[in-house]
């Protein structure tokens, strides 16, 4: 590992200053940065250690919704009661991300900023457009089982690995930033980018912001909403497929809903298409199974990832029944 | 194919910080880059921590921070002073065990006993956990209160890894104390 130095930040302006002057990153509670400077895929001069700031409260906003601190533990926004009656689709994502261990140590802000999981991207003998720009992507006909089938480009194939950004991304959560510029908020989806020609770049963060909060705005049918995962063993993996659903039914009809999933693209995917197709529609697992059909008609798999199109769109049909059913 | 990157020669960062480490505070002088995994075992001799992976997908050094547990090798220890950290070493009172050290050697849980602290010290914050009434991936509801059955000790334990394989007993010497 590089050396580096080590500074504690006393305030978000001076955290601002440091990071802004290049070579430096934000520790949060390091268990994807610490790992990734391990094996030489950050190479920070300086570690601007951010956790002692007072980022770790969750917060009612004016308009009923709630304002999670960019340093609240994994495990206390899962064990928050408002978020579990809310929103249980995000105590659900968060519960169902890494361990016991990871979650009491992984902030929310360095959940959002987790990079992809990509052999390639987590080995530096091995080209990757997103570690090493303009190096190639050996995984567009290598191992990408469990990568992108959804807004993927020739540059990258990447996935995004946080379940915890999936309901984010349901719930039109609005991302906190300060920087060198002055404070502004960022819709999600929006945050996360697609890969285009620019894979090294993850999010519209520009050099030296900072995240200090994510805002979830009100969802009156939020309380009828679920968060499901596919993955590979039972416990402690990323999401092959996930899938974030809200929704808002009466008389046999959806009033509205809320999509979002997971494990399929370089960003949380918001399934705008699905919501439209279904909003005003019945609630029946025929239109549940025409609307995740034509989501997933978008997808372009990979050799050896084509599986995760019929996965995502059963999960999501799936997901949608449950719903229907539950209460 | 690329080169790997020239990460040798800068100058290591050395900082002065003072832990709390099973009630004693300790003052150590450490490089920026060290872990708590590394700090435990090769400064201040405490071995019970053990190095598995080393990418925190193991379990093997959990310990545990301000009453929480976490993983050591992913842990900076630059980061850590005013934290109370309790590793394996801090759970017996004098000669008395923790009931859960007492229950993995009732119950036979462990065979090579080379995960055997991270388990011990995982499973103390799990039981917290539960008592605090967090819920897991296998809680029905996830607005309730959790009850903690074998599958909600399977999950939890997720993180601690067991390559002999002696779970079906570990869980049987969490539930013994847990239940």
């Amino acid at each position: 590992m590089r050396p580096f130095t080590y500074e504690r930040a006393a305030d978000v302006r001076s955290a601002v200053a440091v990071c802004a002057a290049g070579d430096a990153a934000y520790l949060g509670g390091g268990t994807n940065l610490v790992d990734l400077m391990r094996l030489g895929v950050a190479t920070p001069a300086v570690l601007v250690d951010v956790t002692r700031l007072p980022f770790d409260r969750i917060e009612e906003t004016e308009e009923g919704g709630l304002l999670i601190g960019a340093g609240v533990r994994n495990s206390d926004l899962a064990a928050d009661s408002r978020v579990r009656r809310r929103h249980p689709m995000l105590a659900q994502a968060v519960v169902a991300g890494a361990s016991g261990q990871i979650r009491n140590m992984a902030t929310v802000a360095g959940n959002l900023l987790q990079r992809t999981r990509c052999a390639y991207f987590q080995d530096v003998t091995k080209p990757c457009n997103k570690r090493e720009p303009g190096s190639g992507c050996p995984a567009r006909r290598g191992e990408h089982r469990n990568l992108a089938v959804l807004g993927h480009s020739d540059a990258c194939v990447a996935t995004h690995p946080s379940d915890m950004a999936v309901p984010l991304a349901a719930l039109g959560a609005v991302v906190h930033i300060e920087g060198p510029g002055g404070s502004r908020q960022v819709p999600m989806p929006g945050f996360h980018r697609l890969p285009g020609d620019r894979p090294e770049r993850d999010t519209v963060l520009e050099p030296g912001e900072l995240v200090t909060a994510v805002e979830v705005p009100p969802l009156a049918f939020g309380a009828r909403s679920r968060y499901r995962k596919v993955r590979d063993r039972a416990s402690f993996a990323f999401a092959v497929v996930s899938v974030a659903a809200a929704l808002d039914v009466a008389d046999g009809m959806v009033r509205d809903c809320r999509i979002a999933l997971g494990g399929v693209a370089h960003v949380p995917w918001r399934a705008e298409l699905a919501e439209a197709e279904l909003c005003g529609g019945p609630a029946t697992e025929a239109a549940f199974t025409r609307a995740a059909g034509l989501e997933m008609a978008q997808a372009r798999p990979l050799e050896r990832n084509a599986f995760k199109v019929p996965l995502a769109a059963n999960v999501l049909v799936r997901t949608l029944i449950d719903l229907v059913e539950a209460r | 194919m690329s080169e790997l990157k020239d990460t040798g020669f800068d100058d290591p960062v050395t900082v002065d910080v003072t832990l709390s480490v099973n009630g004693e505070s300790r003052p150590v002088t450490v490089d920026t880059r060290e872990t708590l995994l590394d700090t435990l075992r090769e400064h201040l001799a405490l071995t019970g921590a053990k190095k598995g992976c080393d990418h925190g997908q193991c379990g093997a050094c959990t310990v545990l921070v301000d009453g929480r547990r976490v993983k050591s090798c992913l842990t900076l220890t630059v980061t850590l002073d005013d934290r109370r950290i309790t590793t394996v070493e801090g759970l017996a009172a004098g000669d008395t065990l923790h009931p859960l050290q007492s229950a993995f050697i009732e119950t036979d849980a462990f065979q090579c006993g080379y995960c055997t602290p991270g388990q011990l010290c995982s499973a103390v914050g799990m039981l917290a956990e539960v008592a605090d009434g967090w819920p897991s991936a296998v809680t029905a509801d996830v607005a309730g209160r959790p009850v903690l059955d074998d599958d909600e000790i399977r999950e939890r334990m997720s993180g601690n890894l067991c390559r002999c394989g002696a779970y079906v007993n570990i869980v049987a010497a969490i539930r013994q104390v847990g239940a």
